[in-house]
């Protein structure tokens, strides 16, 4: 499989993300434990990992929703714990588990929420993206009648409504079929390829991520394991496929960390 | 604070009543049925005593305000519920609102519905049942607001509960304004109660507003003085139910409990 289109950020680009010693623990428990990385504009990061991993309890950290127990979180540039606001508005997200609210047409949950994060020229703005997601037909349907696939669209809609420059998406295909999945990460590419922000794609579907992601993060218990080109990094680490080295570190973590 | 944030809040909750209109029935609905069950009650009353109109008024002016002060209270509680019932938190806590923000639009929704509540309450006691409250004459403005205050004071505190307790606990929530009313004296004198309740009474401000209506259908002056503490009470305590929701919420954030908050009930 080949990549869609792969670019990274140019060298001395400043990160749209960058963590630093982030860690989560829930007293004896460690969920998150001390990882640092960056993602770099005009870049798609994936972060893998098992069930129970970190790679949710990450991406709350990064949305605010969740305060890191060590470690700092800057989003272009702003430090989420002392400028929350400015932070997020410079992020947004999508993800499988968290639908917009099923009882509000697609219309005014663009509108409400781009009321949220400050959109200038909204109306426009939500016309445009109505047409880009292929969801104009829908535009004055609720949410909770639409398809699993169309509300998958509405919540990416709704993630680059005010054109962040960190979008993290949450398994944002996991509900489609093949064709629409293939459709969305163009559109997602796309995005990534305009060259004004990054994107952070957890995903577990490894193909997926081959074909989008120009760099990946392996997380297990909390810790980073491999970090590199998803193309190249099973051949460098002995594996087939990106696939059997996901279920080999998932499986042996601590024999994996010795390789790093 | 941003204007257009607080805003979103309130449009959001507008959007959800013009699609469903059914969710502005509370809003009048019970405290219509309370006007005119004691707007009838009021007037069997007044034959069997010479008190008549004042009985009425006194009677009918306090299930007014009490039911006023109960819809501010709800108003809060249910636009807060709203974002627990879609499962919204996550999509909410995730964009730069912040919480002064939040509380500030669930607040003016309130106001809105309470507003209704208000209207069609006077209507009802004015056009059926004959009463004017200009009796009470400008006492009747402050009455209000100390009630507003205390039903938003009660309402944030409310939300901050069922935010740290789990949707479960709504079940909580809805009976306080029942479970406040005897010590709050709606009906009768403070010096009714024994001292251990006349204690708490002086903790709630709508205590000294129906201290001050009955001193006012009595024919003594305007307790200004009065009215005027329970109108701090009343704002301390906003200011303290506001201290709590936000303690609670930082406090959800630390351990996790609001990226977490779908469950029927959390711990």
């Amino acid at each position: 499989m080949t990549a869609i289109g792969a670019r990274s950020a140019g060298p001395g680009a400043a990160p749209v993300l960058a963590v630093a010693d982030l860690a989560k623990r829930y007293g004896a428990t460690t969920a998150v434990d001390g990882i640092a990385f960056t993602v770099g504009r005009g870049e798609i990061v994936g972060l893998l990992g098992p069930n129970g991993a970190g790679k949710t309890t990450t991406i709350n950290m990064i949305l605010g929703l969740l305060a890191p127990s060590a470690g700092s979180i800057r989003i272009d540039g702003v430090d989420l714990a002392r400028h929350r606001s400015q932070a997020l508005a410079r992020s947004n997200f999508a993800a499988v588990y968290a639908a917009l609210p099923g009882n509000l047409t697609v219309r005014q949950n663009l509108r409400w929420f781009g009321m949220l994060y400050e959109v200038p020229d909204l109306g426009r703005r939500i016309e445009d993206l109505l047409a880009e997601f292929d969801l104009v037909r829908f535009a004055d349907t609720r949410c909770g009648l639409l398809s699993s696939g169309e509300q998958t669209r509405v919540g990416l809609a709704k993630a680059v409504l005010n054109d962040p420059v960190l979008l993290l998406l949450d398994e944002p295909t996991a509900s489609l079929d093949p064709a629409t999945a293939q459709d969305l990460r163009a559109l997602i590419r796309g995005i990534a390829d305009r060259g004004r922000g990054g994107i952070l794609w957890t995903s577990h579907n490894m193909h997926e991520v081959q074909a989008v992601c120009d760099r990946v993060l392996f997380l297990a218990q909390g810790r980073i394991l491999l970090e590199g080109d998803p193309r190249t990094l099973p051949h460098q680490h002995g594996a087939d496929s990106l696939d059997a080295l996901f279920i080999r570190l998932a499986r042996q973590p601590l024999a994996a960390e010795g390789e790093r | 604070m941003k204007l257009r944030r607080v805003g979103a809040i309130v449009l959001r909750q507008f959007y959800l009543m013009r699609a469903s209109p059914t969710r502005l029935v509370p809003a009048f609905a019970w405290s219509a049925i309370d006007i005119v069950l004691w707007g009838f009650i009021t007037r069997y009353l007044a034959t069997l005593s010479d008190a008549g109109p004042a009985l009425a008024l006194g009677l009918l002016g306090a299930v007014l305000l009490w039911n006023f002060f109960g819809r501010i209270m709800h108003g809060v509680t249910t636009a807060f519920f709203e974002d627990i019932w879609a499962r919204n938190l996550l999509n909410l806590f995730a964009t730069p609102l912040a919480i002064s923000e939040y509380v500030t639009g669930l607040v003016l929704t309130s106001l809105a519905t309470g507003a209704i509540s208000l209207a069609v309450m006077l209507a009802l006691a004015t056009g059926v049942f004959g009463l004017s409250f200009f009796a009470y004459g400008l006492a009747f403005v402050p009455f209000l607001l100390v009630l507003l205050l205390f039903g938003v004071g009660l309402g944030i505190l409310a939300s901050a509960i069922v935010l740290r307790l789990g949707p479960a606990s709504e079940w909580l929530i809805w009976p306080i304004p029942a479970l406040l009313s005897p010590f709050a004296a709606v009906f009768y004198p403070l010096s009714i109660l024994p001292a251990w309740m006349q204690w708490v009474a002086h903790l709630l401000p709508p205590a000294y507003v129906f201290e001050g209506m009955r001193a006012i259908l009595a024919g003594q002056p305007f307790p200004a003085q009065t009215l005027a503490w329970a109108l701090g009470l009343a704002v301390l305590e906003v200011l303290a139910a506001y201290a709590f929701f936000v303690h609670i919420h930082r406090r959800a954030v630390r351990s996790g409990l609001l990226a977490r908050y779908s469950a029927e009930s959390v711990s």
